[in-house]
């Protein structure tokens, strides 16, 4: 892992300020399908920040993801469709009840330890679509039908279109995320959360409180990608169960072991990854490309364990590693 | 006396890290042998080196056989049992289930229900717990049924790992003295790592002083007791 | 009364289902002390190669001990090939490859076989037992039961099942009596491979044949293990047969959970169970003493 990403780490401002110049201008340069793509993939490595700060940071498996993601988003859908809300005050409406409901989900959790909580985990994510389509929720999540969403003009004193004034809204909204979970990683919490997941005795008997760190991290977790989810409702237009099958559990935990557990900027190449995958793999064979997944995903676990961030501080530990011995 | 295990550079690493740098010794059959040193010296290791549990290199020959290369099952089948630190017991089973994976090897049956009675009439105690599961056993009779086990092997060379860990005094003296009855009577010899120096040196005729995974000193027990370095660091009189 | 008598019936008819591939399951966490998530995933793909045998033409019975064969295999094939390079990584890990295989069944068998729901035969003759419950859940019960003695005998009475067990529960001292705990590993997967397989042959002629038949049932089979004990067959059974009767019974009498939301029942039947008997209604308490 990058030193300076965890304990006493300094934000890189040069890098950082490329990324936020090259990342604000990228609308401009491409079509609208494009930047639709582009929005998604941040949506994504928001979902997949949140799963990783459970698992990369805390050590708690979940194969139940795609119910937060759910959550989040018929959280912002129902907002919208029966109360009238303005899509934008249900963003982070979304994650709060996800913080609220991982939080509970969590309490019980903590006492499944490893396996027996992705068994938890997995459980929830399968019953999750079957949930939202029962008829005694149906009046308030559409059952099999699912509910729109209609995004708001842009506003009109701006030149741009819908695509770009959302890809910009989530590029905001991912670039503070990322940030205030950098900052919780590095501060004396974020520690807590590594030391349980390093040891998790020795940090009950360091006087960290597991079981509040624990299931608050479940809770922020679920924050993380309940936003994720309220976006994505938005920029979709439209929730049904079947987009939160366990599919998406899996396409999440993918974007997180392929980006690298435990790291924070790595959530944004897996966003990239789950999504440019299945476009290149239809080209090969379609329906395959879930089977190109799972042959990655095992590939990965042989050969670097530590996903893409792994490889890049490889590579650059390499160079550095060649140009001090020249200099 | 022949030497029943041969040991010439021995090395052992776990992962990058060297523990045994080229250790030489050698144990003579029917004889019982300890491997002295502080936390740390490679005793533990020079123990599982022997049994193939860790990346070694050198020459391990068990009489006429190198079993330098050999994996652990293989080992085992040679004749060497090893009671592992911390005892090792399979805490989900029944203690007689212990003693019958202990002859897992072998194919006698009638052997194996005779060597069960011997065992138990080594440790008493053990026929009574028969069908008590062992993680309920207290420590003295996880670590009787741990040696129990080993004998299931009939072994020709027993390793010990720090038998006496975590036992009242009460309990190592009994143990001891039958492992001494076990020696004498039955011929098997034995390796014994242990912390408490002056146990072992009453236990063992030959010894061996292990300093950060170097033998340094060596020789028959009584020489060792009386060596003075020995004496002040590890006998602390 | 009749209502109840019928439910108890029925739940007992897709208790078999469940117990059956919860005995996969406890055969899978004797052998390697691990959940395998993507049992259902490869027992829905023996399935399909025995729907193909049946296809080619190939017999019942003989397709059905082919596919058994051939799943036993495949079961020790993954685990010598993909999981034993990862004996010593981490929980994360194999979590990791379980989801790479869950990927590459589903996706696999949707690309040869495609996603449309096929039918698959029963071996056992059609109609019902006295209009309460049919043949083939009645076939499949003692199909379940046969296996559980089997599994039983394995485990209590043969020295490679003893061996296996020692080898899950404690590898170091396992391999020190001269239990070679590699070879243990895969023969456990390649069990409980066959069983899987078993399992979905028996399943699929209630649910039908396709690419997604096993995730729900899954679930109940891992319900079914955990309410009856993960390290006991006979529980695991017993567990197959009482989640199936409460499914019902949620489902007829609870009006909230109604036929829709029966996996809801699987997950609250897990956490709950886990939480408060985490050893399972039948399963042995595990006293570890330091």
């Amino acid at each position: 892992m990058d030193p300076r990403l965890t304990v006493g780490a300094r934000i890189p401002i040069k890098w950082v300020t490329l990324f936020v110049v090259i990342g604000v201008i990228l609308p401009f340069f491409m079509d609208g399908y494009t930047t639709f793509q582009a929005t998604l993939v941040m949506i994504y490595a928001i979902a997949i920040l949140g799963l990783n700060l459970l698992t990369g940071f805390n050590g708690q498996f979940s194969l139940g993801h795609s119910a937060f993601y759910a959550i989040g988003a018929y959280t912002a859908a129902i907002l919208y469709f029966h109360y009238g809300w303005p899509v934008y005050a249900t963003i982070p409406v979304g994650g709060i009840v996800c913080f609220v409901a991982g939080f509970l989900f969590g309490l019980p959790a903590l006492r499944l330890e490893g396996l027996y909580l992705a068994l938890a985990t997995f459980a929830l994510g399968i019953a999750i679509p079957q949930i939202l389509k029962s008829s005694h929720l149906e009046e308030l999540t559409g059952g099999v039908q699912g509910l729109d969403v209609f995004r708001p003009a842009v506003p009109e004193m701006l030149p741009l279109t819908m695509d770009q004034w959302w890809y910009l809204i989530v590029f905001v909204i991912m670039l503070f995320m990322f940030w205030v979970a950098w900052n919780l990683i590095n501060s004396r919490t974020g520690r807590a959360m590594m030391a349980i997941r390093d040891n998790s005795i020795a940090a009950k008997s360091m006087g960290v409180s597991t079981s509040l760190y624990k299931s608050l991290t479940f809770g922020v977790s679920a924050f993380y990608t309940g936003v994720a989810g309220s976006l994505s409702a938005i920029i979709i237009e439209f929730v049904a169960p079947d987009s939160f099958t366990f599919q998406l559990s899996i396409l999440l935990f993918i974007g997180m072991v392929v980006g690298g557990t435990g790291s924070i900027w790595g959530a944004l190449f897996g966003g990239l990854f789950i999504l440019i995958i299945p476009n290149f793999a239809e080209e090969i064979s379609t329906g395959l490309s879930y089977a190109i997944f799972g042959i990655i995903l095992i590939l990965i676990i042989y050969v670097m364990p530590s996903g893409f961030t792994g490889l890049v501080n490889l590579i650059r530990t390499k160079i550095r590693g060649r140009i001090g011995t020249t200099g | 006396m022949s030497h029943l295990l041969e040991v010439k550079g021995l090395h052992a690493s776990y992962g990058p890290t060297n523990v045994l740098n080229g250790l030489d010794f050698s144990l003579e059959k029917g004889g019982v042998t300890t491997i002295l040193g502080a936390n740390g010296a490679g005793k533990t290791t020079t123990l599982r080196a022997i049994s193939g549990m860790v990346t070694r290199s050198g020459e391990i020959k068990l009489e006429e056989t190198d079993i330098g290369a050999m994996a652990t099952a293989d080992i085992t089948r040679q004749g060497i049992a090893h009671v592992p630190e911390g005892r090792g017991t399979f805490v989900r089973m029944s203690t007689e289930d212990n003693l019958n994976l202990g002859a897992y090897s072998r194919n006698d049956k009638a052997g194996i229900a005779e060597d069960i009675e011997r065992v138990y009439s080594y440790f008493p105690i053990l026929k009574q717990r028969r069908t008590q599961q062992a993680g309920t056993l207290s420590g003295g009779e996880a670590q009787m049924l741990a040696v129990g086990r080993a004998l299931m092997l009939r072994p020709r060379l027993l390793l010990l790992d720090e038998p006496s860990f975590g036992l009242a005094p009460l309990i190592v003296q009994e143990l001891f003295a039958i492992l001494k009855r076990i020696n004498v009577e039955e011929g098997v010899s034995m390796l014994l790592v242990e912390q408490n120096a002056a146990l072992a040196l009453e236990m063992a005729d030959h010894a061996y002083l292990l300093e950060t995974g170097n033998i340094v000193i060596s020789g028959t027990s009584q020489s060792i007791l009386e060596n003075e370095t020995v004496r002040r660091s590890y006998l602390g009189y | 009364m009749d209502l109840f008598l019928q439910q108890i019936l029925t739940g007992i008819a897709n208790g078999a289902i469940y117990a059956c591939l919860a005995l996969a399951v406890v055969m899978i966490y004797q052998a390697i002390d691990h959940f395998n998530f993507a049992q259902g995933e490869m027992a829905m793909f023996s399935t399909y190669i025995c729907w193909s045998l049946i296809a080619a033409g190939v017999p019942y019975w003989a397709a059905f001990f082919i596919t058994i064969i051939v799943s036993f295999l495949g079961g020790l094939a993954i685990e010598r090939i993909i999981i034993k390079p990862l004996h010593h990584a981490p929980v994360l890990s194999h979590i990791v490859v379980f989801i790479g295989l869950i990927a590459i069944f589903n996706s696999t068998a949707g690309a040869i076989w495609d996603h449309t729901i096929k039918t698959f035969p029963s071996p056992f003759p059609s109609g019902s037992f006295g209009g309460l419950i049919g043949l083939h859940e009645v076939g499949m019960f003692f199909v379940t039961l046969i296996l559980l003695l089997a599994i039983f005998s394995f485990f209590k009475f043969t020295r490679v099942g003893m061996a296996m067990q020692a080898a899950a529960a404690n590898p170091v001292s396992a391999e020190l009596v001269g239990i070679r705990v590699a070879w243990m590993l895969a023969l456990g997967w390649g069990l409980a491979a066959a069983i899987g397989a078993v399992a979905g042959m028996m399943i699929a002629p209630i649910v039908f044949l396709d690419p997604n038949m096993m995730l729900g049932i899954l679930l109940y089979g891992f319900a079914a293990a955990i309410v009856g004990g993960i390290s006991s067959p006979g529980g695991a059974v017993a567990g197959g047969f009482l989640v199936g009767i409460i499914e019902n019974l949620a489902g007829t009498y609870i009006p909230a959970i109604g036929s829709e939301l029966k996996l809801t029942v699987a997950l609250v039947l897990i956490v709950t169970v886990l939480l408060f008997k985490p050893n399972g209604l039948f399963g042995k308490t595990i006293v570890t003493r330091v």
